[in-house]
């Protein structure tokens, strides 16, 4: 019954919602959470704090950031690096309980944060960690939270949300009208990175974490890390060669591999070729895969529907094969080759081995 | 052990069409299913009732027709099944969602005391992954989301130890009970049911309680009343004006295609040949 999420509400209603209780209106600035583990940022926090910062500038306030970690240089770089992106003011939660994500601890620590420095937008990483945190924090502050935002604008200083829904048929726009802080995630890449300015400094204000281990119901007993084989950078990768159902079998995916090989480019495909197990779930492109954003996109065999558009439409350049020359990818990809992909593709891959090879040899 | 599976009944997104001139959904036959996602939710559920024991409870918030997906989750041996549903759900966003579930868990549990609660990754229409966490913070229940495998449940029904998905790798998490789990797709395969299960199906009874009978006292706190999120606007995603420039291929060999092609690549972007490079020396 969360059909609301797709049904417009009634404009008197919307409207009816306007007026922001007292209480809420001292919250003020905007936030954006630092997703850091085992000493690592992730990318998708600066890419909201470059967003942030036009939402901080609309509505003059200032961009703050919230680091929360074990201490040690891995939180200081943090600290840092999240002026060096924008912000203005950053939050630091500093405790070795924090070495390890934990539902409870993060919750508890934000929350405080939170309901002391009393934000009025708090932004999210879409992302294992940011989800799980962003849905129970959202529930303890009793307040309203988008997900997987694909745009944010301020609208008569509101946060507007824009998302996809309908299995991304649609866009819809999300508001919080009369409740605080206002909050959203976005999934990684969705955003351009922001520019770094290095040595910009901001203010830092330092924040206890009034918890102790024995407080914590769940134990990490173990963390495996992925294996170097596993991990795949999709989402991250400056050139992507990706094939749909078009190839026609899981075999003629090597085409794909080999010119992504011969491109130093990562490769992927639509969600009917990972559902089929000719490639491993992480690779899927989408919606509900991986939103990438590189500079050389090609998608070959693939039709276009919406649900993968939606995961590409940041790349710089697309460049689609299919045999169809009415398949909706044309109308969205920036060059076109009608043509069979299994024949296309290894003549891709020769003529780049080539080219490179001259290039190389002309130093 | 009494475990409760949330599952929730959803238009098959992949049937769905838009209507080229309103631009409104249009809903008319698209036929229902149960969320794909919660179908692991729902498996597990079984495979933790058949290792240690206990019962399943499925439960959905939904209209009237929703009894469907609750009489399908029966067919695959389930042990009972409630629907909830009540005008005062209408327009819930995930906080009010959360709030009606959670009550009428929390009633569930006066009757037999819950152990775990499952819910699905995330739905394919609301598409937020946030019911399971709103579940877990209302109740009070420790929060695993992304599970990829359940590892033990301990005898007494006190502990459970679970491997859940990361990033970057897998953590191992040992929690106490009661705890909800949100199931990650792809780590189990649904059973068929048994002929048994299906014609008890048919038969068994879904209890239907109306938000009074959940135990709801602030009626407020449910549907559009009890929703912060506000939808202001609905529409279709802006089409490109400009086509693909098409690379003419008419009577020519993919040799001389795949020329053309990189020429014009190489025209439009005059970095890319140095980004190849780079991008290739350490191979
Ligand atoms: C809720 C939901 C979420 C979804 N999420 C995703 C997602 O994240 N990612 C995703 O990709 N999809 C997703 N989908 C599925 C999506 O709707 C499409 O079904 C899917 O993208 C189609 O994959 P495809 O283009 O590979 O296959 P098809 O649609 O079958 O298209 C194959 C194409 O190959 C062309 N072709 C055939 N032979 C050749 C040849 N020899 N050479 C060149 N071209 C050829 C055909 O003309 C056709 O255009 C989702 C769907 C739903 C409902
Ligand atoms: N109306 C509902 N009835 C029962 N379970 C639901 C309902 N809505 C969501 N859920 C559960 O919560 C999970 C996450 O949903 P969502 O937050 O909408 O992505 C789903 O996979 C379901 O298990």
């Amino acid at each position: 019954m969360t059909e609301k999420k797709a049904a417009p509400a009634a404009p008197t209603r919307a409207s009816a919602k306007k007026e922001l209780p007292e209480h809420f209106k001292d919250y003020k600035h905007v936030w954006v959470f630092i997703e850091l583990e085992r000493d690592e940022v992730h990318s998708v926090s600066w890419e909201l704090l470059g967003e942030g910062r036009k939402l901080a500038d609309t509505l003059k306030v200032d961009l703050c950031a919230v680091v929360m970690g074990p201490p040690g240089e891995g939180l200081e770089k943090a600290v840092r690096e999240s002026w060096g992106y924008g912000a203005d003011v950053t939050y630091v939660v500093a405790d070795p309980i924090l070495a390890d994500y934990r539902t409870q601890s993060y919750t508890e620590g934000l929350e405080t944060l939170i309901n002391t420095h009393k934000p009025e937008i708090i932004l999210l990483g879409a992302t294992t960690l940011g989800r799980d945190l962003a849905g129970s924090l959202a529930t303890t502050l009793k307040t309203g939270l988008t997900a997987d935002c694909t745009g944010l604008e301020i609208d008569d200083g509101s946060l507007a949300a824009t998302r996809p829904t309908f299995g991304g048929t649609l866009l819809c726009t999300i508001y919080t009208l009369n409740f605080r802080p206002q909050m959203a995630t976005v999934r990684p890449r969705v955003m351009a990175m922001p520019d770094f300015t290095e040595g910009r400094s901001g203010k830092r204000i330092d924040f206890p974490l009034n918890i102790k281990e024995n407080d914590i119901i769940t134990k990490v007993l173990e963390f495996i890390p992925d294996t170097t084989s596993d991990k795949v950078n999709l989402a991250y990768a400056d050139i992507v060669v990706a094939g749909g159902m078009g190839l026609g079998s899981a075999a003629n995916f090597q085409h794909v591999m080999d010119l992504a090989r011969v491109l130093g480019a990562d490769y992927g495909g639509s969600r009917p070729t990972v559902q089929k197990g000719w490639i491993p779930a992480e690779r899927q492109i989408g919606q509900t895969g991986k939103t990438i954003r590189p500079k050389l996109y090609i998608a070959a065999g693939i039709s276009g529907a919406i649900q993968h558009r939606v995961g590409v439409e940041g790349a710089d350049m697309i460049l689609a094969i299919n045999s169809d020359p009415n398949a909706p990818i044309f109308e969205f990809a920036h060059y076109g080759i009608v043509g069979d992909a299994t024949q296309i593709l290894p003549a891709l891959t020769k003529a780049f081995e080539q080219r490179l090879s001259k290039m190389r040899k002309a130093g | 052990m009494h475990i409760v599976v949330c599952i929730k009944q959803v238009p098959d997104s992949a049937q769905i069409r838009v209507h080229p001139v309103t631009n409104t959904i249009m809903r008319q036959g698209v036929p229902t299913i149960i969320n794909p996602y919660d179908l692991f939710a729902l498996e597990e559920a079984l495979r933790v009732r058949d290792r240690f024991g206990g019962k399943v409870t499925v439960l959905t918030m939904g209209p009237p027709m929703a009894e469907d997906s609750l009489r399908k989750a029966l067919g695959y041996g389930v042990d009972a099944a409630v629907l909830l549903t009540d005008r005062a759900f209408a327009g819930s966003d995930t906080l009010a969602t959360s709030f009606a579930l959670a009550t009428a868990i929390e009633k569930l549990h006066q009757e037999d005391p819950v152990h775990i609660v499952f819910t699905g990754k995330q739905t394919i229409d609301g598409d937020t992954a946030q019911v399971g966490p709103g579940i877990a913070q209302r109740l009070k229940l420790q929060q695993l989301t992304y599970v990829s495998a359940i590892r033990d449940v301990d005898s007494a029904g006190k502990s459970i130890t679970v491997e859940r998905r990361a990033e970057g790798g897998t953590q191992v998490l040992k929690t106490t009970l009661p705890c909800l789990i949100t199931m990650l797709e792809g780590t189990n395969t649904l059973r068929r049911g048994s002929m048994d299960d299906v014609f008890r199906a048919v038969r068994s009874e879904v209890r239907t309680w109306s938000a009074r009978d959940a135990g709801v006292e602030d009626i407020t706190k449910c549907g559009l009343r009890g929703s912060p999120t506000v939808v202001k606007k609905v529409f279709a995603p802006q089409p490109r004006m400009e086509k693909a420039q098409q690379i003419d291929a008419l009577g020519k060999s993919p040799a001389e295609i795949a020329d053309e092609t990189i020429n014009m690549l190489f025209t439009a972007s005059n970095q890319l040949g140095d980004d190849i490079l780079k991008l290739t020396e350490a191979i």
